[in-house]
């Protein structure tokens, strides 16, 4: 923390986390992780495998309980919260081994993202009242669309087990934009893509970040982090070695040891 | 607008033109609904309409657990303690036992409640329970309930242990007593006829709202929870709400059977709610095809007919092999089973898979993919 | 006679036979993920083969007791290890890949099957071990025991250890933890997998044998129906102790069978005469929803709720 520059306007921060402590067993996998993402900017969070990005990951979306420190999402504390609360505050997230509902289509993947932003129970859909019906074709109709915006909408009633790995990271995307959160975190999206499908990715997350969504980033893929991110943070051994510009971090002494000469960009 | 998106609209315009095959075709089903048991009495004799009768129930209870294992993902292998809960809270309230004799629509929807409500103290401990851990705890959940109806007859008698209680009130609805054979104008409708219609129009009317609940918002959150509960939870899902809503709908379905049960058997006793019951409403539901309302129904036909057929074994043995060797009785549950595990090895997936294909719990394969996944990540 | 005392041994007997029947759940669960529902039917299979076993030769042959005794044993041992492999080749090998539902649907069937088999071959009688042991009483702290209950105890033990010697320290042992993490990565070191399973359907079945013989002869008459019971407190052991973990499912067994003894000791006292022994099975589900509460993944098992 020490070594890293100060970055620049910390006024309005929308994620601050505080602090965060985890071990699993006697492991420390985080040991007082700070950072501050602000509004509408693209955060990376990088470091060698096993640095403990996912962990944090997992602390910020709830997942895993910390054992210290604080997170807060626009002056809502989120520690402590169930992951179904975390994304009401507004909070969504992608996962790393992609998580999709197998066995519903594409479309229904994105409609379940909208269950969240949606309160029809049960009286409502064995009636199917006006106003249940109505909550139901907006649910579909922001579900195309959406798939639209990710480029998926011709595969809208393909199950989600059959489409193919770019499609799958893209559809998680679309999933976690339906709960409409403020900040969308994604855990490595373009691992598994070829170069074009890494391309796609890029204009995809400008075009979200465009939309004013927040985005928070891991990846290993150095040429998209750099390309991309604003600011970036990077953990090592479970600490926050260095945060600032995709430049400032590029040179910054601890990242290249960490790295140990790797494929840095 | 993509190609996609007009694909789908012209999909739905030709479903539209259809209409008209798609109208004849449901009134020539009502037609045979309406007939089947005249039709049945007439070609299998009066027994086989009792059995239609048990077939309607057995597709209640199905599309009741359907819903928990089916849709939500939740192994349940105590459901029938609902039914269970259902026809005792029938018996006791219409039946000389307390000498109450409460009308059926007052006992129906207090059973439904009722069981709703045993269903969710079911499911509140077992929320944080996976897979088989759960199979246990519901298993053990539907044989305490069995226990105590059992037992329940000292020191205080509530349920008459395992003599069970007589004489229910049969189901009378505007004054038309169901026990009783009816009159309509020159037609003669037996007892049996009259419950047929009876649980036909609460078949039907389950049927109706396992369809609705499907394809709504609460649907896809129990198909999601049961896909992926962790990703489900991630996608803002209350998991804990959406679960025990799941344990409730599917425990009051069997809530309303058990009642029907009570009413139109006049007799019940524990002997009818063993854990053996509970296993065969699971296979009418994985036999048929999970989570596929038309596969649930298929599967619960079959596994109440087929046993019944089975009781021919004994003429089909004189017939074939000059004389009966075996009590037909005592091969039928062993072509039963041979039958399970023949139909299983070839449609693993049940006999109706979902129309979504195969829409079914692949835990074991998930993890292997996952397990290949985690080597992928090392190998990078 | 000091309850304590004697509610501890029988539970402890009762215990013996649950573990050794569980870990023939837990070691199928562990490798295959799948609940072998006709495992109690297996253990019927025991009793009633050496059952058959014994009258043909004490009827027939002048062979000493203990002879006759050992034959029977090995006799109900071998057809079991026998049934345990065809079982698992013909219900449940074809479904290895399909949905997880599947085979426990297989699994129902084979065990309806079994039942009725047996039924046809040794009819609905209820058949009792002939007096071949004598019974000998010790008191022990006020409480009774027999060379019976003791012999259980023991053979338990013994047969217990030996299972986890097996499985820590032999090839065998190996290659059944090796496939049990990951039948894939087990079949690229040379492992072939289907032989580990059938080995691990065989070595349960064969525990279940000697079960069933011991609760047969000392519980009382063999049933065709008896294994359905059995079976189900047995997985309900296995479950309690942590499913697929060996040392879980005997640490479950006994803890089964300890809170079902106890519990109909002192059941009566605890509900204020409310409840008799009736309600035994009653106190030990009771138990066990409130320890899987408390401990999701059983006594022994894996804590999977970190994991993502």
């Amino acid at each position: 923390m020490n070594n890293s520059v100060e970055s620049r306007d910390t006024s309005n921060p929308l994620l601050v986390v505080q602090e965060v402590n985890k071990s699993f067993g006697g492991l420390t996998a985080l040991s007082r992780v700070s950072l501050q993402i602000q509004s509408n900017e693209i955060f990376g969070l990088i470091g060698p495998n096993g640095a403990g990005k996912t962990t944090l990951f997992n602390i910020i979306t709830g997942l895993y309980s910390a054992d210290g420190g604080e997170v807060n999402l626009a002056g809502q504390a989120l520690l402590r919260c169930k992951p179904h609360v975390i994304v009401q505050h507004g909070l969504a997230r992608t996962f790393q081994n992609i998580r999709l509902f197998a066995n519903m289509t594409a479309l229904e993947n994105v409609m379940v993202g909208r269950h969240v932003r949606t309160h029809r129970g049960v009286v409502g859909a064995i009636m199917r009242n006006t106003s249940t019906r109505k909550e139901e074709s907006a649910i579909r109709a922001q579900a195309l669309q959406l798939l639209d915006e990710v480029d998926l909408a011709t595969a809208a009633e393909h199950l989600a087990k059959h489409l193919s790995y770019g499609d799958q990271r893209r559809l998680e995307i679309a999933r976690a934009l339906a709960t409409e959160p403020k900040l969308l975190a994604l855990d490595e999206p373009a691992a598994g893509m070829n170069p074009s499908e890494t391309l796609d990715l890029q204009q995809l997350l400008r075009k979200i970040r465009a939309s004013g969504i927040t985005i928070l980033l891991i990846e290993h893929d150095m040429r998209l982090v750099m390309q991309l991110c604003d600011r970036i943070a990077v953990l090592d051994y479970g600490k926050k070695i260095a945060e600032g510009s995709p430049a400032h971090v590029q040179q910054h002494p601890l990242v290249i040891e960490a790295y140990l000469g790797g494929n840095l960009a | 607008m993509r190609p996609g998106l007009n694909k789908l609209q012209t999909g739905w315009h030709a479903l539209q033109r259809d209409r008209r095959s798609v109208v004849i075709t449901w009134l020539a089903l009502g037609l045979i609904l309406a007939c089947l048991p005249f039709l049945t009495e007439l070609s299998l004799g009066r027994s086989w309409v009792r059995i239609l009768d048990f077939t309607l129930l057995y597709i209640m209870l199905a599309l009741g657990l359907n819903i928990v294992v089916g849709y939500a993902g939740l192994l349940d292998l105590g459901y029938i303690a609902f039914y269970a809960v259902g026809a005792y809270l029938y018996a006791l309230l219409a039946s000389p036992q307390f000498g109450l004799h409460w009308p059926v629509w007052a006992i129906l929807p207090l059973g439904a409640l009722v069981a709703g409500v045993f269903g969710v103290l079911l499911g509140a401990p077992t929320l944080k329970l996976r897979g088989d851990y759960l199979a246990i705890v519901t298993l053990g959940f539907g044989e305490i309930v069995r226990i105590f109806l059992n037992n329940l007859n000292t020191p205080y008698n509530i349920t008459n242990g395992p003599q069970g209680i007589s004489q229910i009130d049969p189901i009378q609805i505007g004054g038309i007593d169901l026990h009783q054979t009816q009159h309509l104008l020159t037609l003669t409708i037996p007892s049996t006829h009259l419950y047929y219609y009876l649980f036909l129009i609460f078949t039907l009317l389950i049927i109706f709202v396992s369809i609705r609940l499907q394809d709504s918002r609460i649907g896809r959150a129990w198909i999601a929870i049961r896909e992926d509960e962790v990703a489900a939870s991630a996608m803002g899902i209350n998991t804990r709400n959406i679960k025990l809503l799941a344990f409730a709908m599917g425990a009051s379905f069997g809530g309303i059977s058990g009642g029907l049960f009570a009413g139109f058997q006049g007799f019940i006793s524990p002997e009818s709610f063993t854990l053996f019951e509970s296993i065969i409403v699971l296979c009418m539901i994985v036999l048929g095809g999970m989570g596929n309302i038309a596969g649930v129904i298929l599967g619960a036909i079959l596994l109440t007919i087929f046993p019944e057929a089975l009781r021919y074994l004994g003429e089909w043995q004189q017939l074939l092999l000059g004389r009966v060797w075996v009590d037909p009785n005592d091969l039928r549950l062993l072509i039963f089973g041979l039958a399970l595990v023949l139909s299983m090895i070839f449609h693993p997936a049940g006999l109706l898979p979902s129309t979504r294909r195969a829409r079914e719990l692949h835990a074991r394969r998930s993890i292997l993919a996952q397990e290949q996944d985690s080597l992928y990540e090392q190998q990078r | 006679m000091d309850i304590f005392s004697q509610q501890l041994i029988n539970g402890l007997v009762l215990g013996s036979i649950y573990a050794l029947i569980a870990l023939g759940y837990t070691m199928v669960y562990g490798i295959l993920g799948l609940i072998n529902f006709a495992h109690g039917e297996i253990t019927m299979f025991g009793a009633m083969v050496s059952l058959a076993i014994l009258h043909a030769l004490l009827l027939h042959t002048g062979l000493p007791t203990a002879m006759i005794f050992a034959l029977a044993l090995l006799g109900a041992i071998g057809f079991c290890m026998a049934l345990g492999f065809s079982i698992e080749r013909v219900a449940y090998r074809p479904l290895r890949n399909a949905p997880r539902l599947a085979p426990l649907i297989t699994a129902i069937g084979m065990s309806i099957v079994l039942q009725n088999t047996a039924m046809l071959i040794w009819g609905k009688k209820f058949l009792s071990f002939p007096d071949i042991i004598p019974i000998q009483r010790y008191q022990i702290a006020g409480a009774n025991i027999t060379n019976l209950q003791v012999a259980i105890i023991v053979l338990a033990i013994v047969l217990m250890l030996g299972l986890w010697t097996l499985i820590q320290r032999s090839r065998l042992g190996r290659a059944m933890r090796a496939t049990a993490q990951s039948p894939e990565l087990a079949a690229l070191m040379g492992i072939n997998p289907n032989r580990i399973i059938s080995a691990t359907f065989m070595l349960g079945a064969a525990l279940a044998a000697i079960a069933g013989i011991m609760v047969n002869a000392y519980y009382g008459p063999a049933h065709y129906t008896m294994g359905f019971m059995l079976g189900l407190k047995a997985f309900t052991a296995a479950v309690l102790g942590g499913i697929g973990n060996i040392a879980g499912a005997m640490l479950g067994g006994l803890v089964l069978g300890l809170i079902e003894s106890f519990g109909a000791g002192y059941i009566s006292q605890l509900s204020g005469g409310f409840m008799g022994s009736n309600y035994q099975s009653v106190f030990a589900f009771t138990v066990l929803i409130i320890i899987l509460v408390f401990r999701p993944s059983g006594l022994l098992g894996e804590r999977v709720g970190e994991r993502v």
